[in-house]
């Protein structure tokens, strides 16, 4: 019993596009510490090269690690396939509504210090502004780049 | 036909290397760029980021505070277009199942 139902376990992981338990591994092993890596370099980018486009890329280059080594069907558990394109426009709408915001409340377009947020001195409404804009960067550029990955494999 | 080619090419690069002969020293602070002001006694914008950057937004990096808040518009165009290129794709590329 056990001895077939790992039988049927290893095959179901084995129907991705590469038959190899040592690519699988490596790769399930190696994504969380890329998205990690991602999301320190989206959050560092105020004190350092980084910011959000580069940790789109690094969070995009994780999942398509696990689309190339798992498979389409067995990867749609972290980022299903029709999520991508809304997944990017909610970015660029972050992005272009943060300005909105600003602009509502007072000041000119993409002008931070006009953000509704209490007790914050103009200068670190500006910080918290950059931050906010550079999410949205960096949702609008990672699902963009899976939605290309998933567009070429033709799903 | 050879030989006219080879001509214009090498004094392209002639006059590109005299170009490049006469640039500023890298980091040189008496350039035209990163001088305090300009000609017509105005102020330079390079300067005027790396004094006041911080002061602005509390953020260390230089590089950030001027890609994401005083070139604000620019980043958001290329965002826009990034979602561009991901919605050009789709339609490109995308099985259609008719």
């Amino acid at each position: 019993m056990n001895e077939v139902n790992r039988d049927l376990l290893l095959r179901r992981h084995m129907e991705g596009p590469i038959v190899s338990p040592i690519v699988h591994v490596c790769c399930r092993g190696l994504a969380p510490f890329i998205q990690i890596t991602g999301l320190y370099v989206f959050f560092h980018g105020h004190y350092s090269p980084g910011g959000g486009f580069q940790g789109g890329v690094l969070l995009a280059a994780s999942i398509i690690m696990l689309r190339m080594s798992l498979g389409l069907a067995d990867s749609q558990r972290i980022m299903p396939n029709r999520l991508p394109i809304p997944l990017a426009a909610l970015g660029a709408l972050i992005y272009a509504g943060t300005g909105l915001l600003a602009m509502l409340w007072g000041g000119s377009y993409l002008d931070y210090s006009f953000l509704p947020l209490p007790m914050l001195d103009p200068a670190m409404l500006r910080y918290v502004g950059i931050l906010v804009i550079e999410l949205g960067v960096t949702i609008c550029v990672m699902s963009t780049l899976i939605s290309i990955y998933d567009n070429l494999l033709g799903s | 036909m050879k030989a006219i080619h080879i001509l214009v090419l090498a004094s392209f690069a002639a006059l590109l290397m005299v170009a490049a002969v006469h640039l500023p020293r890298r980091g040189d602070p008496n350039s035209p760029a990163n001088r305090a002001e300009n000609v017509l006694k105005g102020p330079v914008a390079g300067a005027y980021y790396i004094q006041n950057a911080y002061l602005d937004a509390k953020t260390p990096n230089m590089v950030t505070v001027i890609l994401a808040d005083y070139r604000g518009f620019d980043t958001l165009g290329e965002t826009v277009v990034v979602f561009a290129g991901g919605v050009a794709c789709l339609y490109l590329l995308r099985r259609r199942t008719s």
